[in-house]
This record gives structure tokens, C-alpha cells and sequence, in this order.
């Protein structure tokens, strides 16, 4: 048996909201697979559904082969779950809460002491201070480790690095590939592209469905038109030209450049160039670029909110 | 209105023998989006905190909005807007309590609160939540409400903490919108966040380390002067060599 998880038209409402809509996929040993969506998407509520403490309303979900409603017994000790909110203790110490966790599943911090180490070693310093005050991402980091510290086979994180800073998000990506080599089969989710992009695979989630699930490469080469990067002193007029152009499709800032699509086929660089120098924005350069996963996912949730 | 509406000279924070904010120095100019920048644990909510009046500062001066931070705190919570590290108004309330109930906080008359109500459902395009409780709100659209309620008592000065942390792309990018569209109106924007790409989108950054200041500029400058081609790479750079911070 190859899937650690098996999700099969899994469907959830609260009072009026169907949270979850048929949702249909499979996760495999020892892979490392994204869940990417706005808030509301019905991310949690799967999370929550894989780790036994909600219960489908139709559909079935399988954790290692084991029924998440049958054997959830059975399943609990063997998954490791990070909920979105925090989970600590704040009144207990940073090492006390660790050692809390790693009691309750019937080990301790010694035993596996290397699994946690990349991350549980930045906070050692400050291991008798209170978990309610430590700064955000190093509460997050915590979490993490106190999600770890018992060895589970499957991995489940809800968006372990948000308010991680961009150094502690590198390492923790690192240390998640390292788990992955030994075999943990993690779930994810973020609303940080570029770790998106470290998956094996991703699904794309919105409004309770899945719009799309593939490699991440084969998602960032999913965009729908030819993509340009421009570049302005004046960002923000760009941008504001931009949107008013009669061919244009979107506009969307990155950092220091804009990424732009055209309606048209094939469409002339200097004639959009003509046309932002007579708006004001004399500086331009335009060039083609390739689209990354963020450009897809962008495009396909606004597709999916004008169909919604 | 000062032309400078941020200043600190050597403001630090102690918490006991830990020091968490180190003699930190710096002006921000009237109007200015300032990206405030640090690795985990740098001191940058707790500088916040110093900035708004919450937390009083250990020594080291500062003013904000023209008013002293050791005296005057009572006067600058009036002028500024602010948004915690995770705020998120009243989860209990519906989007119209919330509206109303900051309303009151700030003193502001029924006709004025009429008027700004109309205009944040406009701008946030909440109308058909009026009644929602704000804690089945999607995350993204909780925050844009709470900028704007930040803004209510139209202060010149807004303080955002990590506002777009965990916020989908689409609604990150329309937050900045409404970043850029407050400094056009001449507010001054203080402004937190672990996106690199956002970092790029103010006038100046300033990067925290362990409790100090190591960089402060523009990005265009930043970049030029540790030759990197993004914001990520210089800010990697600084926030390697931290001891202090859990980096
Ligand atoms: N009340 C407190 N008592 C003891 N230490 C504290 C207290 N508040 C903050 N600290 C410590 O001060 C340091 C700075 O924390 P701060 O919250 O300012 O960091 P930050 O830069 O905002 O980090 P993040 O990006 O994670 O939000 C951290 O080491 C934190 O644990
Ligand atoms: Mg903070």
C-alpha cells in the first residue's frame, strides 16, 4: 500500500457554508504535498477531517489504509498535526512545553532529540522563557517541534510558516526535506508561493473544491497567456496605465517588476511601450518572461470567483 | 504636523537582562511607507509597541506624530492608526458592531461615523456582509477591515504589524492598494511584513537585527550597496549573522 492518505468525495458543511465540496485525492509515502488557497478555501477543515477530529458529512477519508472515523484510535498516534493556531501552552516554558508533548505520545526529548534539532536548537536559549512570550515565528517554530518531537509517519501542517521570517522559512523548508528522505509523509499548507514550488505535488483549493492538482512546474507553466515583466521607477502609475490599456488582461505587482498579460496573441512590445510613455510612464522596459505558480494560482482563483 | 513624523535616538527595551530593542535610531519622514524589517524575535513588535504607548520604553528618546512617547502617550494613541500581529477586531461582533463599536472609541460623531461606515463597505466591498460575524470572515478580508477601521479617525500615522501574514496573493497585493492609496492621501505608513517581494514595494526599508538597526535606505540603494538583486538576498545576508534572534 502506497498512499498514505486517501481522500475519496469527502464533502463537509457548517450550518449554511459547504466547506468542503466532493473533495477526491491521494497523498503517497513519503511525499511532500501542498495545499495552497485563500483563506476559507476549506484547507483546515480537510486538516482537521485527516486528523480525526471532525467528521465528514458523506465521503471517506483513509489515513495508512485506517478510517478516520472507524480507527481514529489508531490513527491519532502516529500523525503529527500543527493546527493554524497556536497550540502551546503560554503559561508553561519553551522546554516544558516540548517535554509535555513528547510525554503525552509516550517518549522524550532525548529520544528524538536529531529530528527536532534543526529547528528546536534556535530556540534552546530561550528555553526557559514562557511560551506566551516568545515573539510570533518563534512561537510558530515551537509548534513545529512540539508536532515532531513523537516521530509520526504523516505530517500534517497548517501553514507552518506564516510569520516565519525568510531565513527560519529556508532552514524549515530544508529540515522538511530532510524528513521527507526519512520517509514522513508530510501535508501542507501555505500561502507562500515559493515554498508551493518545493512540493512534489500541489493542490490548488477554493471555495471547497480543488481547481487543479499537479507538480509545481507543470502549474507555473499552466498560464493561460504570454507573460511580461515591466519595469518602472513608478510603480504604482504603472500599474494604474496599465489597467486601463485596451488590450489588457491583468496586471499584478511582484516586488520590482509588474507581470502583465495581453488579449491579444501575440502582442507588440512597443506598442505598449508607446502607449505608457504617452500615459506618463516614460521609464518603462518591457521584457517576456516565464510565469511562476503564482501567476496560475492568480489567474485561476479570479476565473473561479467570476464563475462563483 | 511635523515634517518628520517618526523619531527615535538610542530607544531601547529591556526585559530584565534580555534586551530586546538596542539603542535604536532612526527618523520617518512625513507620508513615507516604511517597511520595518527583521528576523523573528528582532524587537520589531516590541518597537511598535514602544512607538503606539503600550509598552514603555527602558531608555532612549522618541516622537511620534510630534508628541513625546515617555509623556505624551495618551496624545498619540489619538493620532495614529494601528494594527497588531494578529488583531482581528471582534470575532464575536458583526462587521457593523465592529464599525461602530471603534466609532465610539475614537469619539467620532454619528454623522461622521454614517458617512465612514458607507465609505469603508464601498471600499472594502463588504456590503453583503454587514451582518456577518467578522470571525467567519476570510482572513484577508479581516484584515482589510481592520486597516480601514484604523483609519477611521483619519490619524496621519498607521501602524501595521505583519498585516498580510498568511493572507492569500490576490488580497495581499490588494492591501498594498490600500497601503499606497492612504500615503497618497498623505498618511504615514509604518509597516511590518516577512514578504520580501512587499518589502520592495516601500520608500524606505530598515532591517532589524538582534535588537539593532544594521540597514537603513531605500531598496534601490540597499540592493546597490550589498550588491544583491533582491531584498530577500540583503536581508538574508543581515539576518544570518543574528545571535540573539532565534535566526
Ligand atoms: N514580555 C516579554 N518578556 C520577555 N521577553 C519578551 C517579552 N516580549 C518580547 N520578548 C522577547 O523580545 C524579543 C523580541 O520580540 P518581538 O516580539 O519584538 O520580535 P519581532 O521582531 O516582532 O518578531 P516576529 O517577527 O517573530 O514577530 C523576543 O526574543 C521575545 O521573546
Ligand atoms: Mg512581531
Amino acid at each position: 500500500m502506497n498512499n498514505v492518505v486517501e481522500i475519496s468525495e469527502v464533502s463537509k458543511s457548517y450550518e449554511d457554508v459547504k466547506a468542503l465540496k466532493e473533495i477526491s485525492f491521494e497523498v503517497e509515502k513519503g511525499e511532500l504535498f501542498g495545499l495552497i488557497g485563500p483563506d476559507g478555501a476549506g484547507k483546515t477543515t480537510l486538516f482537521r477531517i485527516l486528523t480525526t477530529l471532525l467528521v465528514p458529512d458523506s465521503g471517506e477519508a483513509k489515513v495508512l489504509g485506517m478510517d478516520v472515523v472507524e480507527n481514529y484510535r489508531e490513527i491519532r498516534p502516529i500523525l503529527g498535526y500543527m493546527p493554524g493556531r497556536f497550540s502551546l501552552y503560554q503559561d508553561l516554558s519553551v522546554e516544558e512545553n516540548i517535554r509535555f508533548f513528547a510525554s503525552v505520545f509516550g517518549t522524550t526529548l532525548e529520544e528524538n532529540y536529531d529530528l527536532v534539532k534543526p529547528i528546536y536548537q534556535q530556540l534552546e536559549p530561550f528555553k526557559n522563557r514562557l511560551a506566551g512570550a516568545l515573539s510570533g515565528g518563534m512561537k510558530q517554530k515551537l509548534a513545529l517541534s512540539c508536532a515532531l518531537i513523537h516521530k509520526p509517519e504523516l505530517l500534517i501542517l497548517d501553514e507552518p510558516t506564516t510569520g516565519v521570517d525568510a531565513v527560519s522559512r529556508k532552514e524549515f523548508w530544508e529540515m522538511l526535506h530532510l524528513l521527507k528522505h526519512q520517509g514522513i509523509t508530510i501535508l501542507a499548507s501555505t500561502p507562500y508561493m515559493d515554498e508551493a514550488d518545493q512540493c512534489d505535488r500541489v493542490a490548488l483549493m477554493q471555495n471547497g473544491k480543488i481547481l487543479k492538482i499537479s507538480t509545481p512546474d507543470e502549474v507555473a507553466q499552466s498560464f493561460s497567456s504570454t507573460l511580461y515583466g515591466i519595469r518602472s521607477k513608478h510603480r504604482f502609475q504603472l500599474i494604474q496605465v496599465l489597467r486601463e490599456y485596451q488590450y489588457v488582461k491583468s496586471v499584478q505587482p511582484f516586488g520590482e517588476s509588474v507581470h502583465y498579460a495581453d488579449h491579444r496573441n501575440d502582442p507588440d512590445t512597443d506598442d505598449i511601450l508607446r502607449y505608457l510613455s504617452t500615459h506618463g510612464v516614460e521609464d518603462a522596459e518591457i521584457k517576456k518572461i516565464d510565469s511562476n505558480i503564482e501567476d496560475t494560482f492568480m489567474e485561476l482563483m479570479q476565473q473561479e470567483e467570476s464563475h462563483a | 504636523m511635523p515634517e518628520v513624523a517618526i523619531q527615535t535616538r538610542d530607544l531601547t527595551k529591556k526585559f530584565g537582562d534580555f534586551t530586546a530593542v538596542n539603542q535604536i535610531s532612526f527618523d520617518v519622514r512625513r507620508g513615507e511607507i516604511f517597511g520595518f524589517l527583521g528576523a523573528n524575535g528582532a524587537g520589531k513588535t516590541t518597537a511598535i509597541k514602544m512607538l503606539t504607548g503600550l509598552l514603555s520604553p527602558t531608555s532612549g528618546e522618541g516622537s511620534v506624530a510630534g508628541h513625546d512617547i515617555h509623556s505624551e502617550s495618551e496624545a498619540i494613541k489619538k493620532k495614529i492608526g494601528y494594527m497588531s500581529q494578529r488583531f482581528s477586531l471582534y470575532d464575536d461582533l458583526t462587521v457593523k458592531e465592529n464599525i461602530r463599536f471603534y466609532g465610539g472609541v475614537y469619539g467620532l460623531s454619528r454623522h461622521i461615523l454614517r458617512s465612514k461606515y458607507d465609505e469603508i463597505l464601498e471600499k472594502v466591498d463588504l456590503k453583503d456582509e454587514i451582518d456577518s460575524r467578522v470571525g467567519s470572515l476570510p482572513l484577508g478580508w479581516k484584515q482589510k477591515l481592520a486597516f480601514s477601521i484604523a483609519l477611521l479617525h483619519e490619524p496621519k500615522i498607521v501602524f501595521l504589524d505583519e498585516p498580510t501574514g498568511g493572507v492569500d496573493p490576490i488580497t495581499r497585493r490588494q492591501f498594498w492598494e490600500m497601503i499606497y492609496k492612504a500615503s497618497e492621501d498623505g498618511v504615514t505608513v509604518f509597516v511590518t511584513t516577512h514578504y520580501m517581494d512587499e518589502a520592495e514595494y516601500c520608500d524606505r526599508v530598515s532591517i532589524m537585527v538582534d535588537g539593532k538597526i544594521e540597514a537603513l535606505d531605500s531598496p534601490v540603494e540597499l540592493k546597490r550597496s550589498f550588491s544583491a538583486k533582491s531584498i530577500e538576498e540583503v536581508f538574508i545576508e543581515l539576518a544570518r549573522g543574528a545571535e540573539n534572534s532565534d535566526g
